[in-house]
């Protein structure tokens, strides 16, 4: 069940520039969320209503707690920066769909996380069965890639060529001869694109978690639609809700 | 005490509504609050046919509020005959219909569609600035507003509330169209034409340009216009822009709202409909306020 609640900072780093990771007790989100679903974080300011949504990197079902890594992309990530152990802090969760963990059924899994798309893949790495590869696209600051080393084998691309291939997820996928039967993956729209493209023609399974501007995060209001490839079941257009429907869709679903 | 309001001959168990466009047909939000405490449920606006509505981004924060320009998406009126109003139907609560459409058949396809179907009003979107055909084209000149509200008022089954844009120089003269025309009820305020630019990117923040201003930011302005509208017409008005609390509401009834929307502030607390009820009781219980059509146009 969805809860709107306010949940308590745990602690708080920064893990480069703008990149922060957050962990917050939220007892009745954690026990339930899995990895591709996100949260909508609510700032103090109340001169900004909307939430923030972000997506869960870790959770701690256990212990009831959950790991969000953001990037600073304004006014309202930069409030969150500044919260520290102890803080309050509003959030309604879980929202969305997650990621299909059946769909590999013992075959192997490709994880491909674009910048501020990575953080989802760590919680998909830990509950994910089998043999797991990461690949992970930087612009040049390496963020979680040791995280992910502990649950599959990474492979790094970054745009200035510091580590790992330089260019594009694509190119390191070509570069090291990554073989996989499914993928999952986030990140910006072009990564997007380029991935459904590579699936496609090399026969792989493939989901991809999107994102848009969102308001109400539940599927009312309509913000954050994708265009379907089909008529949709629930619109009756070529529209899916991001917030809703996603953000985990099967790549052929959706058009980029 | 009794919060009970009537509304064009039909009772609400409290004057709490939806605001059009910000709950679906209830389903999304049924998970947070229990719809039979509200008064009525107001519906995303329904087409004749199925409507894509604009590309993204659709929506925009500003400060205070936000802007939305989501272009009257819907699944057209078939699906919603089928699948909306039978879940409504589970309620016990009123069920408001809001009516879009980019020309006056398509207005008269939807209200006559209604006719047999358990629907207990209708409110016509006369005012959606985010659509070019239809909407807006229809409310901001009288004439207009006057001819559309006979047309409906011919063709319906049911109570008719025309819903009028704030963009107009004076509000009281398309309120007065509005009523001129067989207007059961009004409401009102739809949201405000704005614009919010990124300056990083150099382009607008929504991809319509242009967009509905919504929420808190926008209180001021909407109960201006729903008093100097309750003072210029003889039917009921409904009130909203901005409510995000009980007091908020009360406001808007004090004003001259025999009803209150609640719109943008679900986007920010899913719960927010039913805290406003139960805190209309509590303000009317610590005010000694018997009954709340007391407080319907009390300030004068």
């Amino acid at each position: 069940m969805k809860t709107k609640l306010t949940a308590r900072v745990i602690r708080q780093e920064t893990l480069s520039d703008d990149i922060y990771s957050m962990w917050i007790q939220a007892d009745a989100i954690a026990k339930e969320a899995v990895p591709g679903q996100f949260i909508s974080v609510y700032t103090r300011d109340k001169s900004r209503i909307l939430p923030r949504p972000i997506s869960l990197c870790e959770v701690d079902a256990e212990r009831g707690r959950l790991r969000v890594v953001y990037r600073i992309a304004g006014a309202g990530t930069g409030e969150f920066s500044t919260y520290q152990a102890g803080d309050r802090i509003e959030v309604l969760g879980p929202l969305g769909n997650g990621f299909p963990l059946d769909a590999v059924q013992g075959r192997r899994a490709l994880l491909i996380g674009g910048g501020i798309g990575i953080p989802p893949m760590l919680e998909l790495a830990r509950r994910l069965p089998g043999e797991k590869q990461a690949v992970l696209g930087y612009r040049n600051t390496q963020f979680l890639r040791e995280d992910l080393e502990q649950y599959a084998k990474v492979y790094v691309a970054t745009e200035d060529g510091s580590a790992g291939t330089r260019g594009t997820v694509l190119d390191a996928i070509r570069e090291e001869g990554i073989q996989a039967d499914v993928i999952y993956a986030c990140g910006p729209t072009p990564m997007l694109r380029a991935v459904k493209a590579y699936a496609q023609e090399n026969g792989i399974a493939c989901w991809i978690s999107m994102e848009e501007r969102m308001a109400c995060g539940v599927g009312a209001c309509l913000a954050c639609v994708c265009q379907s490839t089909e008529v949709d079941d629930h619109s009756h257009v070529h529209n899916k809700r991001i917030c809703k429907d996603g953000p985990v869709f099967a790549a052929g679903e959706v058009d980029l | 005490m009794n919060t009970k309001v009537t509304l064009a001959g039909v009772e609400l168990k409290n004057p709490v509504m939806t605001a059009s466009g910000t709950f679906g047909s209830g389903v999304e939000y049924s998970e947070f609050v229990d719809l039979n405490r509200l008064g009525a449920v107001v519906t995303k606006g329904v087409a004749n046919v199925p409507w894509p509505g604009n590309p993204t981004p659709r929506v925009a924060e500003v400060y205070g509020g936000m802007l939305n320009a989501i272009g009257l998406q819907n699944p057209g009126i078939d699906v919603f005959v089928k699948r909306d109003i039978p879940f409504l139907k589970q309620f016990d609560t009123k069920i408001i219909v809001n009516v879009c459409g980019r020309t006056t058949e398509d207005y008269l396809e939807v209200v006559e569609r209604l006719g047999d179907e358990p629907v207990d009003l209708l409110e016509i979107n006369i005012s959606c600035p985010n659509v070019k055909e239809g909407g807006i084209a229809f409310g901001q000149d009288p004439k207009a507003v006057e001819a559309i509200t006979r047309e409906v008022r011919r063709h319906a089954k049911q109570p008719v509330i025309m819903k009028l844009s704030p963009n107009v120089t004076d509000i009281t003269v398309m309120a007065k169209a509005a009523e001129a025309g067989g207007a059961d009820a009004l409401s009102l305020i739809n949201t405000l034409t704005g614009m919010k630019i990124d300056i990083n990117r150099r382009t607008f923040a929504l991809a319509n340009r242009t967009g509905g201003f919504s929420g808190p930011a926008v209180k001021p302005v909407a109960v201006r216009m729903v008093y100097q509208t309750a003072n210029a017409v003889r039917i009921p008005v409904i009130g909203m822009g901005g409510i995000t609390t009980a007091e908020d509401a009360v406001e808007f009834l004090m004003a001259g709202a025999t009803a209150v929307s609640v719109g943008t502030a679900n986007f920010f607390n899913p719960y927010a409909t039913v805290e406003i009820a139960d805190g209309i009781e509590r303000f009317m219980a610590e005010h000694g306020v018997e009954d709340i059509r007391e407080l319907i146009g009390c300030v004068k």
